[in-house]
């Protein structure tokens, strides 16, 4: 091999420990210059600890770190950053309470003295505008007021931002993971373009066929180690799901023909529909929400959330007829799922402290065992159900919280995205877990911008503008009539 | 604030998102809330006594909002990081017992004691953040270490305030009266220093996502350290305004001082975490806790129910303010 060209980043042997959990037993990894290297593997097999120490925010306790064939001794996030390394966080790293423009600010220390903010302004939005085009932020938003989608298009384009470091290795952790298909495009359109221009990428991502399409080389990594390492051609779907070690197999759901037999649920019309269309979701029925992100699909969920909950806030019960107890999942977990400073236990059992309490206060005994059999039943990798619940992965966060709605009494579940940044062999159980239990009598509200996801649904409505725009049948679901009605009528650019 | 953007005019919003006007509105209306407040209060003490608002009835009234506008504006600091001063009080009192003794016996001592207090509160700060103890903690302690020191350096009511504090505190300029060109001044360079530095960024940053700050390289201990200098700072302004304007100390001088600082920045429009501040809502906020009492004795509502209606009117902003956010969520 002519080694001409040092590679960017050179791994050798390193290892990681959090206290008696072993996060990577020795990783040998490598990113040539101009090369898109695609990570997959399950929550928890090391991928976000592997970038974090390449990113500089972990030190590793053993191992090499060589970028650009130097042997790096004290590396930081500083020198990270001056060697021109970037990385897009899973868990979202702008601040709430900034402006877009003084978000962009706090990653280039450059941009300082007078005008600051006008520069800071220009830099961000003009890389929005290059990836994003039409994107409709503007820099003055406070981060905080965007929804989710938004802020990870924020934190995506700025860290291909350029001022004084160059750009030479990008880590993008799950960047698609809430945003829609058509935003996904443009991303990944454009960390071609800029790979072209001879920077590096890894992409770290659960949707495998993006990383079989974007990826000129693919690492498998299990229980902190590389399984294996190939060119991307050399791998399909099926060979990247049997490296990763899931065992699940996904199974299309039987056509349920049986759609008007059972009692209505839920019957909703969004507040914007003039044309008398509803929403209407069936006892044991999976009712598929969809469209381009940020459309109308949470507000409904929540509109139905509150007018089952009885809220005095409900300004659309005339719209809305639920005739069971709900329980919502949400999507953006950290801010409105988990109690960062409760056990699992704590998290899980909190929806159906009525039926943990013995006398009139909660009994520990009962919440524990409620959590155990629900960790059981899903899978929650911990080895005790009164951990901290931040100690668990971000996946195994998300089965908490789906652990919490389905342990309780409610009869219709509310999905708000909640799969974002869970990997397949998780989702797979959610999936199957899904369907037992829309067999056995419960409805699903499930609001996704996955088209695999979509799949498990009986009945698809795609939202546009605050409104249902097509009613599909499980029958006439396609990926192409999701988006042609996600943007019929849309002002081309 | 909002007159940065679009310089470039580069693709105008024409597909502007209808949530991106809400969010404007609901932040303007935010904005306005505390200034409001003010107008009302003041609307009420015209209403039961018209000759007090003139230049010298406003004199009257709101030469104590200095001290305790100077006391909220270092609260905040402390908030802006996520912390909480419990400690701001009786540091007034020690600087102000400090002032009215050594600084006017042998200034320069004096102002090395003063100059201590802070870097006291810089050392605060800094256990704070490296030993990750919750700063009520730290600063409930550190409230009987001043109130201590200050029965020590002043154990009976007295002592004399320097000659030029008391002629600073009590200068008369044309037109508009001294409280409200202090109100002014304080807020426009601490505004500028906390929203429109390019550091002042990373510190409003630090208290809403400190994760993010340290992920791109910022010194967390030093955003710290930082302001909770400044809140010694300014706790010492604070405490020498006050003897400025009540000539001698006492060591209960600053009693209360506390609980107005955090009242005023969190009807100012401040949040107790995620770094949401507002340096010139706090100073109005203090302005309105000050100007509401002055209404209550106005309206012959006894002193025992004072306090109980300053807590309804903070009740009632508080409301305004939760209704507001929750339109167009």
């Amino acid at each position: 091999m002519a080694e001409t060209v040092p590679n960017i980043v050179t791994l050798n042997g390193v290892e990681k420990s959090f206290g008696a959990v072993r996060a990577l037993a020795g990783v040998d990894f490598v990113v040539g210059v101009g090369e898109c290297v695609g990570l997959v593997g399950h929550n928890g097999a090391g991928k976000s600890t592997l970038m974090n120490i390449l990113a500089g925010t972990l030190a590793a306790d053993n191992g090499e770190i060589v970028i650009r064939g130097e042997l790096q001794r004290n590396y930081s996030v500083l020198l990270a950053h001056r060697l021109g390394i970037r990385c897009v966080f899973q868990e979202l790293s702008l601040c709430p309470n900034l402006t877009v423009a003084e978000n962009a600010r706090v990653l280039h220390k450059s941009i300082a003295g007078f005008g600051w903010r006008t520069r800071a302004g220009r830099l961000i939005r003009n890389q929005l505008d290059e990836i994003f085009p039409g994107h409709g932020i503007s820099t003055d938003d406070v981060v905080g007021d965007l929804p989710l989608g938004k802020r990870q298009m924020i934190e995506v384009a700025r860290a291909f931002t350029i001022t004084d470091a160059p750009l030479r290795l990008v880590i993008l952790d799950e960047p698609t993971s809430s945003l829609d298909t058509h935003r996904a495009g443009q991303l990944l359109s454009y960390v071609r373009r800029v790979i072209g221009n001879g920077a590096s990428c890894i992409l770290i991502s659960h949707l495998l066929g993006e990383i079989l399409e974007h990826s000129d080389r693919i690492v498998v990594m299990r229980d902190g180690k590389v399984v294996t390492a190939d060119r991307a051609a050399a791998f399909t779907r099926d060979k990247l799901v049997a490296a990763m070690g899931s065992t699940a197999v996904a199974k299309a759901r039987s056509a349920g023909a049986r759609r008007g037999s059972t009692p209505v649920r839920v019957q909703a019309r969004p507040r914007a529909q003039t044309d008398g269309l509803d929403l209407i979701a069936h006892e044991g029925e999976i009712v598929g929400l969809a469209g381009l992100a940020g459309h109308g699909q949470t507000e409904l969920l929540l509109s139905i959330f509150r007018a089952a909950t009885g809220s005095v806030f409900s300004r659309s019960r005339s719209l809305i007829r639920v005739t069971d107890p709900v329980a919502l999942i949400a999507g953006d977990r950290q801010s409105d799922g988990v109690f960062p400073l409760w056990s699992i236990a704590e998290n899980i059992g909190i929806r159906s402290i009525a039926a943990l309490r013995k006398g009139v206060l909660v009994s520990p005994e009962r919440e524990s065992q409620f959590a155990q059999r629900w960790q059981q039943l899903i899978k929650i990798r911990t080895p005790d159900v009164h951990n901290n619940i931040l100690s668990l992965s971000g996946g195994n966060q998300q089965k908490a919280l789906f652990a919490r709605a389905l342990g309780s009494e409610a009869k219709i579940l509310l999905m708000d995205d909640p799969m974002r940044g869970v990997d397949v062999g998780t989702k797979l159980e959610v999936y199957e877990l899904i369907r037992s239990e829309a067999t056995a009598g419960r409805t699903f509200l499930w609001y996704t911008t996955e088209m695999e996801e979509l799949e498990n649904c009986d009945q698809v409505y795609v939202f546009r503008n605050g409104r249902i725009v097509a009613d599909l049948r499980r029958d006439d679901l396609s990926e192409e009539r999701v988006i042609q009605s996600s943007f019929e009528e849309a002002p081309h650019p | 604030m909002t007159s940065t953007g679009g310089a470039g005019g580069i693709a105008s919003p024409r597909s502007a998102n209808p949530s991106t006007s809400i969010n404007a509105s609901r932040r303007f209306l935010r904005a306005i809330l505390p200034g409001l407040s003010l107008a009302l209060v003041l609307a009420g003490i015209a209403w039961m006594n018209p000759r007090a608002i003139s230049y010298f009835g406003i004199n009257l009234m709101l030469s104590l909002a200095i001290p305790v506008a100077l006391a909220t504006i270092a609260q905040m600091f402390v908030i802006t990081v996520n912390d909480l001063d419990l400690s701001i009080g009786t540091f007034i009192s020690f600087v102000a017992c400090v002032g009215a003794t050594w600084l006017h016996d042998n200034p320069v001592l004096g102002i090395v004691v003063l100059a201590a207090g802070v870097g006291v509160y810089a050392l605060v700060g800094a256990v704070i953040y490296l030993r990750k103890v919750p700063s009520i903690v730290v600063t409930l302690g550190m409230l009987f270490v001043w109130q201590g020191l200050a029965i020590l350096i002043l154990p009976r009511p007295g002592g004399k305030a320097p000659a030029w504090l008391h002629d600073l505190m009590n200068l008369h300029p044309p037109y508009i009266p001294f409280p409200i060109v202090a109100a002014i001044i304080i807020s426009a360079v601490v505004h500028v220093g906390v929203m429109h530095t390019s550091y002042g960024a990373i510190l409003r940053g630090s208290g809403g996502n400190p994760i993010a700050i340290g992920r791109a390289g910022w010194s967390l201990l030093k955003t710290k350290v930082v302001m909770f200098t400044l809140a010694g700072v300014f706790g010492v302004f604070s405490g020498l305004a006050l003897i400025g304007l009540t000539t001698s100390a006492d060591a209960n001088i600053g009693k209360g001082y506390t609980l107005l600082s955090v009242a005023g920045v969190i009807l100012g429009g401040g949040e107790f975490v995620g770094g949401r501040v507002a340096p010139i809502g706090a100073v109005i906020g203090a302005l309105t806790l000050t100007l509401a009492g002055t209404l209550l004795n106005f309206m012959r509502i006894s002193p025992d129910w004072q306090v109980g209606a300053e807590g309804a009117i903070l009740i009632v902003v508080l409301a305004a303010r939760a209704l507001i956010n929750r339109t167009g969520k």
